[in-house]
């Protein structure tokens, strides 16, 4: 079948730019990660007016895919994509036609037939994002899939350590806990190998993946001589009967649960959320005013604010640029 | 053993081929001449006798391949394969002899199923198949097959490929009923409490991406658990795709000591190391897994120096739309049979890291020996089991390329070089490009 062609190919004007998408940590470089952060502290001198709606992404169309449980993720992006004035739609597994047993690649096609701008994705296979990216023209943001990455987490935690230490690189970090079933590690450990935060892995033997390119410890001893205490939720929902990574949950937490004690005084402890508390974070811990965990869920917002705008605009962004935007 | 359709034996003349059967010992320019069927005379300059001829200036002509270890799918999944579209596939990746295995639906354990293959086989079989048994009853591992009988209804040898035999007793007991029937036990080695929910090599890759890690050692400890049993049984046994250097090891071992073991590798195995995996693509998920650099290179020196002496494809369909799923939902198992020579030529041969004659002997003697076949060979007396290769012109491997019913194949988009020319199988011109 011969096609006619009226404009010869190198005539054609160029074409648009490549799709932003955010799927992996892996994907971004330093520059992207400054550029981010910088976004997101714009932003949030934003969020201190009394009107705290921008028009930034009027008439744009984000799409929220929900195919896990999930509270903070979830609020945080529809309330970024309002807060920017755009449309949101959210979409969650139970009571839609993923019920009915509909394919992610169709329901992922249906939804692409509204056009969305951005489609956020959740889900608990690994691959999940890559394949939206592929059967739509949406940009897509990875908002966790299965063990592999949550890109969203890992930039808010940098943007909560920068306001806290008003620097990143340098930093000591210690993750603590179930590393091997844990997205928000993976994400973590490439994000801080981008800023230069060292970082020490701690958990129980079978909990440490094997073959990762990271310093890693089962002595709980260690965290004493970190800036941040970065602790994981221990997987309950991960654990499959009879697995043994751990042989209980109570010896876990007397062995590498997060307690005053194992801490220096004023020493700083974040969690991703949700916590077990008393599992894998004591509540005295959990509750001091050395913990940054509602610093790192405002951070949420203030960062899927600006990862919306940035794989919509796609380029630096200044106050400047950012006025420009609110004008038009 | 081997089934196929009926067709009368054709008289062709190929004249000035490179003939290459390094078994018989023949690299030279000659005419082969086919009679009926049967290899008649290999010389120069031969008559005719107003047979077809077919021009080999430039080509190599070499006995066709055999490849012990296809999924063609039949019963159960006849959209995925078929026993007409994985013989026609065969033939024109350059094979004369396939076997398939037994892991359908239902599973081949029975007279009646395994019959109405062999039927299929000689309505439907472009080239010769030889159909597997399972080892087990619906290879759940509790019950053996009625063996005897499978054996004098056909089956070729008994394997639970797909899922390993997990219990060592039910092991031993196959290896000491199936001695009398003179087939070997096909074993697929994998010990499930070490890989459990595992989809990709545990290493730096799987670590870094998440996956549940899938050892090496959950392969190899099997392996020696099964050469320990065939040793101490005295009974023969293949094991199937191999994929680590530990069992790479293991094998020698037992070899060294006298073992009657044989093995096959898959091309997959051979040119792809788990990095590839980072692309999340599921046409690179596989079982066993594709793992590390230093077990591909174990897998090649060990098929270079002939302690592996089969290639297998594992040639595994799958519908489009359960390969169109996130990587981890997909099924396991990678298309093969139109795309093993051709990138076994361009990745392994072309730079220098195999003999074209080695990987000629890997693909026809060392299989058809494995299972107790006979050995495709350009021979005066022969039956022309014949394959005629371009190894000039390249191709470009895409969906259209493919006779195969599915298209999961991890080569696509990808430039090889080595095209099959012409396929003879049984005699009779199976495929002609």
């Amino acid at each position: 079948m011969t096609s006619i062609r009226l404009v010869r190919d190198d005539l054609r004007p160029p074409g648009p730019p490549p799709r932003r998408h955010l799927l992996s940590v892996s994907d971004l470089t330093r520059d992207d990660v400054q550029r981010l952060l910088g976004t997101a502290r714009t932003f949030e001198s934003a969020l201190d007016r009394e009107v705290k709606k921008l028009p930034t992404l009027k008439g744009r169309l984000v799409v929220n895919l929900f195919y896990e449980a999930s509270t903070r993720t979830s609020s945080s992006f529809e309330l970024a994509a309002k807060r920017l004035s755009a449309d949101t739609l959210t979409i969650k597994s139970a009571g839609s036609s993923v019920d009915k047993g509909e394919s992610l690649k169709d329901t992922a096609q249906t939804l692409g037939a509204y056009d969305p701008d951005v489609i956020v994705i959740r889900h608990p296979q690994i691959g999940a994002p890559q394949l939206v990216a592929r059967v739509t023209d949406a940009h897509v943001v990875n908002a966790g899939d299965g063990k592999h990455q949550h890109p969203t987490q890992a930039l808010l935690d940098l943007y909560t350590m920068q306001q806290e230490f008003d620097r990143l690189e340098g930093l000591h970090v210690a993750v603590v806990g179930d590393v091997l079933h844990s997205r928000v590690a993976r994400s973590l450990l490439q994000a801080f190998a981008l800023v230069g935060i060292r970082c020490t892995l701690v958990g129980p033997p079978a909990l440490l993946p094997r073959g990762l390119d990271a310093e890693m410890t089962t002595d709980i001893g260690v965290i004493r001589d970190a800036d941040v205490v970065y602790v994981l939720r221990m997987q309950q929902e991960r654990m499959e009967a009879g697995a043994n990574y751990v042989p209980s949950l109570r010896e876990y937490a007397a062995r590498w649960g997060v307690t005053p004690d194992r801490l220096r005084p004023g020493q700083k402890v974040m969690h991703p959320g949700p916590m077990n508390r008393g599992v894998e974070i004591d509540p005295r811990v959990a509750d001091s005013v050395d913990a940054l965990v509602e610093t790192q869920v405002r951070s949420g917002l203030v960062i899927r604010m600006a990862v919306l705008y940035d794989v919509l605009t796609g380029g630096p962004v200044g106050v400047r640029a950012l006025a420009a935007a609110e004008v038009a | 053993m081997l089934y196929t359709k009926d067709r009368p034996g054709e008289s062709i003349v190929v004249r000035g081929a490179r003939v290459l059967d390094p078994v018989e010992g023949i690299d030279a320019v000659l005419d082969v001449r086919i009679d009926d069927g049967a290899i008649a005379a290999i010389g120069e300059q031969l008559d005719t006798n107003e047979h077809r001829v077919v021009d080999g200036a430039g080509l190599v002509l070499a006995p066709a391949f055999v490849d012990p270890h296809v999924h063609l799918r039949t019963p159960g999944r006849e959209d995925e394969e078929t026993i007409a579209s994985g013989t026609q596939a065969a033939a024109a990746g350059g094979f004369c002899v396939i076997l398939a295995m037994p892991n359908t639906d239902p599973v081949v354990d029975s007279a009646a199923t395994l019959g109405a293959l062999v039927e299929a086989a000689g309505r439907e079989a472009e080239i010769a198949v030889g159909f597997l048994a399972a080892i087990t009853r619906g290879q759940r591992g509790e019950e053996l097959t009625e063996m005897a009988e499978l054996a004098d209804a056909g089956a070729v040898a008994f394997s639970d490929d797909g899922v390993p035999v997990a219990s060592a007793g039910m092991m031993r007991r196959a290896l000491q009923y199936s001695s009398i029937t003179g087939r070997k036990l096909a074993l697929h080695c994998e010990e499930r409490s070490l890989s459990h929910d595992g989809h990709v090599h545990e290493g730096a890759v799987a670590a870094e991406l998440g996956f549940a890690g899938y050892p090496s050692v959950a392969e190899s400890v099997m392996v020696e658990r099964d050469l320990a049993l065939a040793a101490y049984e005295g009974q023969p046994i293949h094991l199937l795709h191999l994929s680590s250097a530990e069992s790479v090891a293991a094998l020698r071992r037992a070899r060294a000591a006298g073992v009657a073991v044989t093995a096959e590798v898959t091309p997959h195995h051979l040119v792809l190391t788990d990095d590839v995996v980072r692309s999340l693509d599921p046409n690179v998920k596989m079982n066993p897994p594709l793992r590390a650099e230093l077990d591909r290179a174990a897998l090649l020196d060990a098929l270079r120096d002939g302690t592996i002496e089969s290639i297998a494809t594992d040639h595994a369909p799958h519908a489009l739309h359960e390969k169109d799923v996130p990587f981890e939902a997909a099924p396991f198992g990678v298309t093969g049979l139109e795309t093993a020579f051709a990138v076994l030529y361009t990745r392994l041969v072309q730079p220098g890291l195999l003999p074209l004659a080695t990987l000629v002997e890997r693909m026809t003697a060392g299989p058809a020996r494995a299972f107790g076949l006979d050995r495709p060979r350009v021979a005066v007396g022969a039956a022309a089991n014949l394959v005629l290769l371009d190894l000039e012109r390249e191709w470009d491997v895409d969906v259209q390329s493919f006779r195969s019913r599915s298209r999961n194949s991890w080569l696509l988009g990808e430039r090889l070089t080595g095209v099959v020319a012409m396929t003879i199988a049984g005699g009779a011109v199976a495929f002609e490009a």
